[in-house]
């Protein structure tokens, strides 16, 4: 296929570099400086999809970011694959591989064509609701159906190979959009010494003035756009993007741009360069040169390719230099729209005719058309299209002075271009994307952007100020409002000299009327990416729909990602007309973020793989790793989960892991629970009321556990402080509370208590912390160490600082294993040198490493419970037994007390926290089982309470398990039964938690 | 135990926490050989990359009253920088390079010589009146120092703050999330940063600052 | 996407340094254990949901971990001051309300004497 519709002359595109590309399998040519778009229409290509629920051929209709049909799949592979690709938007590339996401089996001959066009009467607007909902066990099957029919594109199989990333930007005025308006912003702000950033779509800055033949200074246009972005750039504090889609407007002035770096280039970024940048933009203020997008007229069969909007036909002539037809018809509503005409016949090109809706046209583009000798119907309208995958022809019939009313006879006319305008639409997305309404603007006959809290200015077309040299005028006065708020001094800006252009009145026209009624007509499109016709949305209205929200939702006009660019107010005059109502009392629906479709890659940016999330590491993560330790994620932790030795199960480790320990000596790595500083007189006040134990007499080198209660007195973390000094203690918290604990005591005193004098710390991060645990760690530690550690001088909840392998430590006699254990802290940077040490003298004693798992299963023989898995932020410390860990005596209301004294935390029926000895000792409870009283109740029985704990227990040759019951505590040696899921009735003795050592002797050695 | 100091001033602990330097301390980058890429490595690029490694790192929490900055002055041999989002750095006190970034109206970050630590604490304890802590984090940070033409951009992928030397000069510090951990951020230079980061952290950190150099070229640098 | 002013750090910042930690100007009771079950419903759950003025405590987490309060437009997002623990605002909805966030009724239980005496004071 040769480029048959390529002009010889004009255009911006560059005719000695000459592109390849592949478009449904076929290889076409197009020149640098074409978008996707062009280029097809420069080969002639007429049908770039099939329509969403018609299955309708359907052709290129617009020009920029408002086109609805050709909607394309991008990638040469797999791994470059990119759906939702607006052909428009898409600049060409040597090699660019494109394809059309639906048509099935092709565009060019769709079987569903036929499905379409016998099911137009059966998907009338709601479909989804009316057709698809019953029986919904078939909605599978329909939604394959709908998803193939509808050519949603689809996402790569491979792992993209592209680096997507973010950028935080800072700026004084952000300008959106670089047509007249925004590059006049741009120049008086950098003028006057603003951080400016300007971002355009397109691949070059000038937006309205590429497409047009207009003049500036009787100069081409090009040449003051050339002029003002070499002074730009010029600036050290001004960002210039293009490529670049300001997608989003969020609160308090924050934008984010999807910056286009190399995949407008190449299908896969150059080596170590980013594809595409999300830049996440905070502007002091904002302005909008957003411009407008032209209406299309609906009228009959206004879909076959070859129908549309009248500026994309100028801007494929006078920027790609590509007439993507012979024969135009132009139906118009305007004099603007008069310019598609001069420059289709200026290309050579046959126009066929005017077609205007106003009987008496009058306007310098009028005359200029007339001078051509082009032929202007008045009075009239094109109420049809003919043709099936291209217009062969046009019916043309006069209308009534309201233009709702054929009056008179058709004429049918050779053409195979319909180029038409109803007016232009400002683009107004972004202003509503934090909230603004728009308000209508009967002179130009569309929506504005509405009042805003936001620091945003509007300048050019998006105000409804269509000429450029109003544009102009308000770049510079929005410019220098900002200026003014900033406190810069507004600089001298002269103001290009433009052309004086003359306009008529335009007409208000977005239907135009057949001699059918609306719903016998052809179908006559408001929204062709969703298939909303004119009949549809009568139909909406007359099924009762009022709320022009409610026909969006009904019809699905706007919807997806086409967010109604081309058709919402077409759809909103349709459905005032059909309510009998003005469009401002019908309103608008409002446009959300995103203006167009971003790419998952700009959204997760460099958040992915192994930066996905922080991975935190201790100090003897190497040691771990070398010791072939399976990991566990606590929080952002990497715990070692347990150490797997040649080929043992899990199972069988962490016997090996618990019987070691009990037998011997076992080391973990503790690092992880968080640690807090706390000095101050008053902290041992403060300790009093945010535990809910007794802090007032732990002496000097003491420890203790605490239970931390939120005001509603249920348990939320616990932990051991230590008494470090009078006024000094060292509070220790989870591994995944540590954090929360944090800002839990710096609430209270910086809100409540901020008289009390305390300050707290975290040195989480400071400390290593190793645990060695069992009966021989004793005669471990004393091989480290020259002090006393033994049990006169270093009694169990003691603390004491020595030195352990030559580093300053301070050790806890603490233990949540039950065992004697050593709790080991010394500065982080010789965590691993005491780590190793230990283990140089450990082999005597099988010091055995283990893991979480391990931990948990010692401290479950014990009955310790682990904030998070036992509790579950309903749980007061009376539900867990832990009576013992509550002072109700101390003089301060501590945190929780009040809460757990309320009439339901003192029922006798709660849940509480009880052992659980399966009857058979070889079962173990799944974890989250359900308890019932009668296990033959009928269903729903009624539950008790669930599995906490439960682990299989090496040490005592049977499982072990915790949970919760109904009055549980009452129950001892009572049993409760446990259905499961796969038909087994698991039957348990209730009974105390403590399975191992009740009387605590093994760590009071 | 004769090695180990223990004071218990103002009712509060001090105690040293190093070892003799017979025992190498092992930083949070310890892993990553940072010596070996120095050598080998890219010696060209956007982005320059240290660790200044086993500082000493101190937390100072207090409402200086008049007389507490004074005491504070003449123990540091700086003013402490009241004025938020300050700092102060001299290379040529007593103890060497003191620098003291301010954290938070009542909060400061000192740094000191990693072996002058213990004794700076002792004597905080011992001189310093009324309310206040001061808590050793030397183990529980690191100071990445990074600098170069493209360290801004760098930067402006990783933290959300305005770089731009207008609104962020020489001296300005900041306690802000740095990619999706945290960073103390101080400029040293206009191209040039020192990020006080979380031991735990540390690795997380020295992946991203690799990833986003990596259009600039990273060069790193032994300190 | 909040810009936040932090009023310690004295610059604007992004919203993800920050937490919101909820309504602002909710005292804890000074007498606890003398609240009468509804009483602590009232101070631990019951929250105002106001289309327009809204008074919110946040903390500048990733910055200099200090609370203070924010004034804020809930239906426009806008942030009408900020001020510090202890302070009070001058962006009032209805000055009333502020005054007597907890009370409902118009007799007023000493509990409720004593939250007013405190209002503000320390929160």
């Amino acid at each position: 296929m040769s480029q048959r519709n390529r002009l010889q002359n004009g255009g911006r595109i560059d005719r000695s570099k000459s592109l390849t590309f592949t478009y449904n399998g076929k290889l076409l040519k197009g020149y640098a400086g074409d978008t996707l778009a062009s280029a097809l229409l420069a080969n002639g290509v007429d049908i770039v999809g099939r329509s969403f629920k018609y299955s309708r051929p359907r052709g290129i209709v617009a020009a920029g970011a408002e086109e609805p049909n050709a909607i394309m799949q991008v990638g040469a592979t797999e791994a470059t694959q990119i759906p939702n690709v607006r052909a428009t938007q898409q600049s060409l590339y040597d090699g660019l591989v494109a394809g059309t996401t639906n048509g099935w089996p092709s565009v060019e001959t769709d079987l569903m064509e036929y499905v379409g066009k016998i099911g137009g009467k059966m998907m009338p607007p709601g479909f989804y609701y009316k057709t698809f909902m019953f029986p919904q066990s078939l909605w599978g099957t329909y939604e394959s159906y709908i998803r193939k029919a509808a050519g949603l594109g689809r996402a790569p199989q491979d792992t993209d190979p592209d680096i997507y990333d973010k950028m935080n930007q800072h700026c004084d005025v952000m300008i959106v959009g670089a047509g007249p308006a925004g590059l006049v912003a741009a120049l008086t702000a950098a003028r006057a010494g603003a951080r400016v950033i300007i971002a355009d779509e397109q691949n070059e800055f000038g937006g309205s003035l590429l497409s047009s033949t207009e003049t500036l200074d009787g100069k081409p246009a090009a040449e003051w756009i050339a002029s003002v972005v070499q002074e730009l750039a010029s600036f050290d504090d001004v960002m210039m993007l293009t490529h670049s889609q300001v997608n989003g407007y969020h609160d308090h002035n924050f934008l984010t741009i999807q910056q286009h770096c190399t995949d407008q280039f190449a299908d896969r970024a150059p080596n170590g360069q980013i594809a595409q940048r999300l830049h996440r933009v905070r502007a002091k203020w904002v302005v909008l040169a957003t411009g407008a997008h032209e209406r299309p007229l609906v009228y009959g069969n206004n879909d076959v390719p070859g129908c549309m909007v009248a500026n994309a036909v100028s801007t494929y002539i006078n920027r790609y230099g590509v007439a993507p037809g012979i024969d135009l018809v132009l139906m118009t509503s305007n004099d603007n729209a008069y310019r598609t005409a001069l420059d289709w016949h200026d290309a050579g090109r046959n126009v066929v005719a005017v077609v205007d809706s106003r009987k008496n046209p009058q306007g310098t583009l009028v005359d200029a058309a007339r001078e051509r000798g082009i032929s202007i119907l008045v009075g009239s309208g094109v109420i049809e299209a003919h043709g099936s995958k291209r217009v062969t022809s046009v019916s043309i019939a006069p209308l009534n002075d309201a233009g709702d009313a054929v009056v008179g006879a058709i004429v049918k006319m050779k053409a195979d271009t319909v180029a038409t305008s109803g007016g232009w639409s400002p683009v107004i997305h972004l202003s509503c994307h934090t909230g603004a309404r728009p308000v209508w603007n009967d002179a130009i006959l569309g929506f504005t952007p509405g009042a805003t809290v936001q620091k945003q200015l509007t300048a050019g077309a998006i105000n409804g100020s269509f000429t450029t040299a109003n544009a102009l005028n308000e770049g510079l006065s929005a410019a220098c409002e900002a200026l003014s708020h900033l406190n810069l001094t507004k600089p001298d800006v002269s103001l290009p000299a433009t052309q004086d252009i003359e306009e008529g009145e335009a007409m208000a026209l977005f239907h135009i009327p057949h001699t059918k009624p609306t719903s016998k007509a052809p179908k006559q499109f408001v929204d062709y990416q969703n298939d909303v016709t004119a009949a549809g949305i009568e139909l909406a209205c007359r099924e009762g729909f009022e709320s022009i929200e409610h026909v969006k939702r009904y019809t699905a006009m706007g919807f997806g990602t086409d967010q109604g660019k081309l058709g919402n107010i077409n759809g909103m005059a349709i459905a005032a007309k059909t309510l009998n109502q003005t469009i401002p009392q019908t309103g608008t629906t409002i446009f959300r973020p995103n203006y167009t479709p971003v790419t998952f890659g700009a959204i997760v940016g460099r958040d992915c793989g192994a930066l996905f999330d922080p991975k935190r590491y201790t100090a003897m993560h190497s040691w771990h790793v070398e010791h072939g330790a399976k990991f566990e994620d606590v929080g952002l932790w990497k715990r070692p989960w347990y150490y797997p030795q040649g080929q043992e199960t899990m199972q069988e480790s962490l016997n090996r892991e618990c019987l070691a320990v009990r037998e011997s000596a076992g080391i973990l790595d503790a690092s992880t629970l968080g640690k807090i500083d706390i000095q101050g007189k008053d902290a041992r006040e403060f300790l009093g009321r945010v535990y809910s134990n007794a802090w007032a007499k732990l002496a000097v080198g003491k420890c203790r556990y605490g239970l931390m209660c939120g005001e509603d007195g249920m348990v939320f973390d616990d932990g051991v402080t230590s008494c470090l000094a009078e006024n000094h203690f060292l509070m220790t918290t989870t591994t995944g509370g540590a954090a929360h604990v944090l800002e839990w005591l710096e609430i209270y005193h910086q809100t409540e208590w901020p008289e009390m004098e305390v300050y707290f710390t975290s040195v989480t991060d400071h400390w290593a912390t190793m645990t060695i645990s069992g009966p021989n760690s004793r005669k471990l530690l004393e091989k480290l160490t020259d002090y006393d550690v033994s049990k006169d001088n270093m009694a169990f909840m003691d603390w004491k600082p020595m030195t352990v392998a030559g580093v300053p430590a301070r050790v806890f006699r603490i233990s949540f294993t039950g065992e004697l254990s050593f709790e080991i802290n010394v500065q982080a940077n010789y965590g691993l040198h005491v780590w190793k040490a230990l283990f140089e003298h450990g082999k005597a004693f099988n010091l055995t490493p283990y893991g979480t798992e391990t931990m948990h299963i010692l401290r479950a023989e014990k009955g310790f419970i682990i904030a998070g898995q036992d509790t579950d932020g309903s749980v007061h410390p009376f539900d867990l037994g832990m009576s013992w860990a509550v002072s109700m005596q101390k003089p301060f209301s501590f945190i929780g007390k009040r809460g757990m004294q309320r009439e339901d935390c003192v029922r006798a029926d709660r849940k509480q926290l009880v052992g659980l000895k399966t009857i058979d000792p070889n079962v173990v409870l799944p974890e989250g089982a359900q308890g019932v009283l009668d296990p033959k109740a009928s269903i729903p029985m009624p539950m008790v309470g669930h599995v906490t704990s439960s682990y299989w227990s090496a040490n005592l040759n049977r499982s072990v398990a915790m949970g919760f019951v109904k009055g549980g505590l009452d129950k001892m040696g009572e049993r409760v039964f446990y259905p499961l899921v796969d038909g087994r009735v698991v039957e348990a003795e209730i009974c105390s938690p403590v399975f191992l050592d009740p009387k605590g002797e093994r760590q009071h050695v | 135990m004769s090695d180990v100091t223990v004071e218990v001033m103002e009712k509060k602990l001090v105690t040293n926490q190093r070892p003799t330097d017979a025992i190498v301390g092992e930083s949070p980058l310890h892993h990553a050989d940072l010596a070996s890429i120095a050598s080998q490595g890219p010696q060209e690029g956007g982005v320059h990359f240290c660790e200044h490694k086993l500082l000493g790192l101190l937390t100072l929490r207090c409402v200086p009253l008049p007389q507490q900055q004074e005491e504070i002055e003449s123990l540091l041999g700086v003013a402490l920088p009241m004025a938020p989002l300050t700092s102060v750095t001299k290379d040529d006190t007593s103890i060497g390079k003191v620098s003291v970034r301010w954290v938070g109206p009542d909060e400061w970050l000192i740094i000191v010589p990693g072996d002058e630590a213990f004794d700076l604490e002792t004597r905080f304890f011992e001189t310093l009146s009324g309310h206040f802590s001061l808590v050793n984090i030397s183990g529980g940070s690191t100071v990445f120092d990074v600098s170069g033409d493209q360290v801004v951009s760098m930067l402006k992928k990783s933290i959300p703050v305005d770089l731009h030397i207008r609104e962020f000069p020489v001296g300005k510090v900041v306690s802000t999330i740095f990619a999706k951990s945290g960073a103390i951020v101080c400029r040293l230079g206009e191209n040039q940063f020192e990020l006080v980061v979380r031991r735990s952290f540390a690795d997380y950190l020295w992946l991203w600052v690799q990833d986003a150099s990596r259009e600039y070229g990273l060069v790193v640098k032994t300190s | 996407m909040f810009y936040i002013y932090c009023p310690h750090c004295c610059e604007h910042r992004e919203e993800e340094e920050f937490h919101a930690a909820g309504q602002a100007h909710i005292p804890r009771p000074l007498d606890p254990d003398a609240c009468t079950d509804k009483e602590w419903g009232e101070y631990m759950y019951f929250r105002k949901n106001p289309r327009g003025i809204h008074h919110e405590l946040w903390v500048h987490s990733a910055g200099c971990r200090k609370f203070f309060n924010i004034t804020r437009d809930t239906q426009t997002y806008e942030i009408k001051e900020v001020y510090k623990i202890g302070e009070k605002p001058s962006v009032v909805a209805n000055a009333v309300e502020v005054q007597n966030s907890h009370t409902q009724n118009s007799s007023k239980t000493p509990l409720e004497n004593t939250l007013e005496s405190q209002s503000g004071a320390t929160l």
